[in-house]
């Protein structure tokens, strides 16, 4: 479903705050696979995200969804083939127009935008159901400027926005990391729903250990824009924070040295 | 009471600029609220607009041609600006003042042609020589026509803010990342809102220039003062009955306008040196800008959605 071949970033080049991002970043996703990613601070885990999405364009390699190469398209255009969760909940909706508005954007993602009005009346009692399934009564306030909603409540429907037209691939960039603990949890369980139901294909950067150990059917550790480890089906699984720490000193030869990581 | 009667009498007139600029004003809001971006060019595009207008009209252009050209002609400035700021990656406000100081010398030319001259600061319109549809001499049949314009320019905005593509620029405004998310061409849309815009500021400035006679070089300096304080007046004293109406907001543009020049003849009535009107527009722009930022940060309210607010949810929850 995505290949990454050989991905290479160096922000800043040349320049005193050169920065090596991504240093030869090779991945294949089989259709269906949820990988869970996580890493030291500046690993690469969300610039990879970022590669794949196409917010700058790479020095070197490809990038493949689906059997096509997008390495060259611009970000928007790639977006039909992306489902994008970002950190701030401010991000993945926009703040001053309505619920219905913010889905009928998303439901139009990969389309051509005409002069047809914005939105149908079939469409909204489409979206009443859709929101109903999350259970936050958002589908009584349809017509509320997104701005008004809680962080929990802009992430839950930046998920609904993401896969309500179905994405090849779902980026899941430290969606829960701004979250309440009780919220954080509850939109990780819809994010569980949403990609079973869909049966999407998805990766999840996450600081937390144990969350990157309990989702998805695979799981790869990165270090210095790199993948270091690759665990997947039963051995991942059995993985424990602990293992996977120890996992990190044998594969980088340095402790790992993430607070937020080891606390949280 | 001499005085009193001739202000009385001075404002009906007043009334008709306030819709001519409210027009105007509407091209501001179009940039300064829906993208996002502060549209420097208008200054300039009104101008251009006006002298359009005036040097086709002299060169023996039918009136509905001649808006079209003024019209067109608004157009191409936005589009310059919208390249400058998308393709060739010139911060918002550069770009419009770039654009402002191209029109100033296309402006001298074209009111120059119109007189067999390589340039001029001045093209007289006078509806006694001309079949001008506003002017100050006929004010009654201005109102008429003026509410007119707005209301069909209102009613077409309306209409394609709420259409797929219009959404776009909508969004385009709001969060430029989720837009690209969502498959949104962002530069386009930015583009697309110039042009609009600075097509409105140039029939606004065509309009402008039949109502007082004349298309002069210097009727656009401070264009966006004027635009800028319509749309915040009328926000402030309308906003309520406007809701989340698009069409109402607009509205409120233009009334905002109306009351920008209601306030000006009643200064100059009481005896202002008119000399300070832009000074006195300027301050007060600069105050109701200031409100929102000073609402937070002294009076811990709401921040406006511009500034990033504090992370994590529960503050509405």
């Amino acid at each position: 479903m995505l290949k990454l071949n050989g991905i290479q970033k160096t922000f800043n080049r040349g320049t005193i705050n050169e920065k090596r991002a991504l240093n030869g970043v090779d991945l294949h996703l089989n259709p269906g696979d949820f990988v869970t990613i996580i890493g030291g601070n500046g690993a690469g885990k969300s610039t990879t995200l970022n590669a794949v999405a196409g917010v700058w364009p790479i020095d070197s390699g490809e990038i493949i969804i689906d059997g096509v190469n997008v390495t060259h398209l611009s970000e928007h255009k790639r977006a039909k083939y992306l489902g994008r969760i970002f950190q701030d909940p401010m991000n993945g909706t926009a703040a001053t127009m309505e619920i219905q508005e913010n889905l009928a954007i998303a439901a139009r993602r990969g389309q051509r935008r005409t002069l047809k009005w914005g939105i149908t009346r079939k469409e909204k009692a489409e979206y009443y159901e859709l929101l109903k399934t999350l259970d936050l009564g958002l589908e009584n306030r349809m017509t509320t400027k997104v701005g008004l909603l809680s962080g929990g409540q802009r992430q839950a429907l930046t998920l609904l926005m993401a896969s309500i037209k179905k994405p090849k691939i779902l980026l899941l960039d430290e969606h829960t990391a701004a979250l309440d603990p009780k919220t954080a949890a509850k939109v990780l369980e819809l994010t569980e729903r949403l990609i079973k139901e869909n049966n999407l294909t998805a990766m999840m950067v996450t600081h937390n250990m144990k969350d990157a150990i309990a989702y998805g059917n695979r799981l790869i550790m990165m270090h210095e824009g790199r993948i270091i480890f690759d665990v997947s089906g039963e051995e991942k699984k059995q993985l424990t924070v602990e293992g996977l720490i120890k996992k990190f000193s044998q594969a980088s030869g340095e402790e790992f040295a993430s607070d937020r990581a080891l606390l949280s | 009471m001499d005085s009193l009667f001739n202000y009385l009498s001075s404002l009906p007139g007043a009334a008709a600029q306030g819709l001519i600029w409210g027009i105007m004003a509407i091209g501001v809001y179009l940039t300064y609220k829906v993208l996002d971006f502060a549209d420097l060019t208008v200054d300039g595009s009104i101008c251009t607009g006006a002298a359009v207008c005036a040097a086709m009209m002299t060169m023996g252009c039918s009136l509905p041609v001649a808006l079209v050209g003024a019209f067109l002609a608004g157009l191409l400035a936005g589009f310059i600006t919208g390249l400058f700021h998308t393709f060739m990656g010139i911060p918002a406000i550069l770009s419009g003042i770039l654009t402002q100081l191209i029109c100033w010398s296309v402006n001298l030319k074209i009111l120059g042609m119109a007189l067999g001259k390589a340039s001029a600061a001045n093209l007289p319109l006078s509806a006694r020589n001309f079949d001008t549809i506003v002017s100050l001499l006929d004010v009654n049949k201005s109102l008429v026509v003026l509410g007119i314009f707005c209301v069909v320019i209102i009613g077409m905005l309306y209409w394609f803010f709420g259409t797929e593509y219009g959404s776009t620029l909508r969004a385009t405004g709001a969060n430029p990342n989720m837009s690209r998310a969502q498959g949104i061409n962002t530069d386009a849309a930015k583009i697309f809102g110039l042009v609009l815009s600075n097509g409105i500021v140039a029939l606004s400035g065509a309009l402008l220039a039949q109502f007082q006679g004349n298309a002069d070089i210097n009727m656009g300096k401070g264009a966006i003062v004027i635009g800028l304080a319509a749309v915040i007046i009328g926000e402030a004293l309308f906003g309520w009955f406007a809701r989340n109406n698009f069409a109402l907001k607009l509205t409120t543009v233009i009334l905002g306008g109306v009351v920008y020049f209601f306030v000006y003849s009643t200064v100059i009535y009481l005896g202002l040196d008119s000399n300070y009107l832009k000074m006195l527009s300027a301050i007060v722009v600069a105050i109701f800008l200031a409100i929102p930022y000073w609402k937070g940060r002294y009076f811990g309210g709401k921040i406006k959605h511009k500034e990033k607010p504090r992370m994590g949810g529960g503050e509405h929850a």
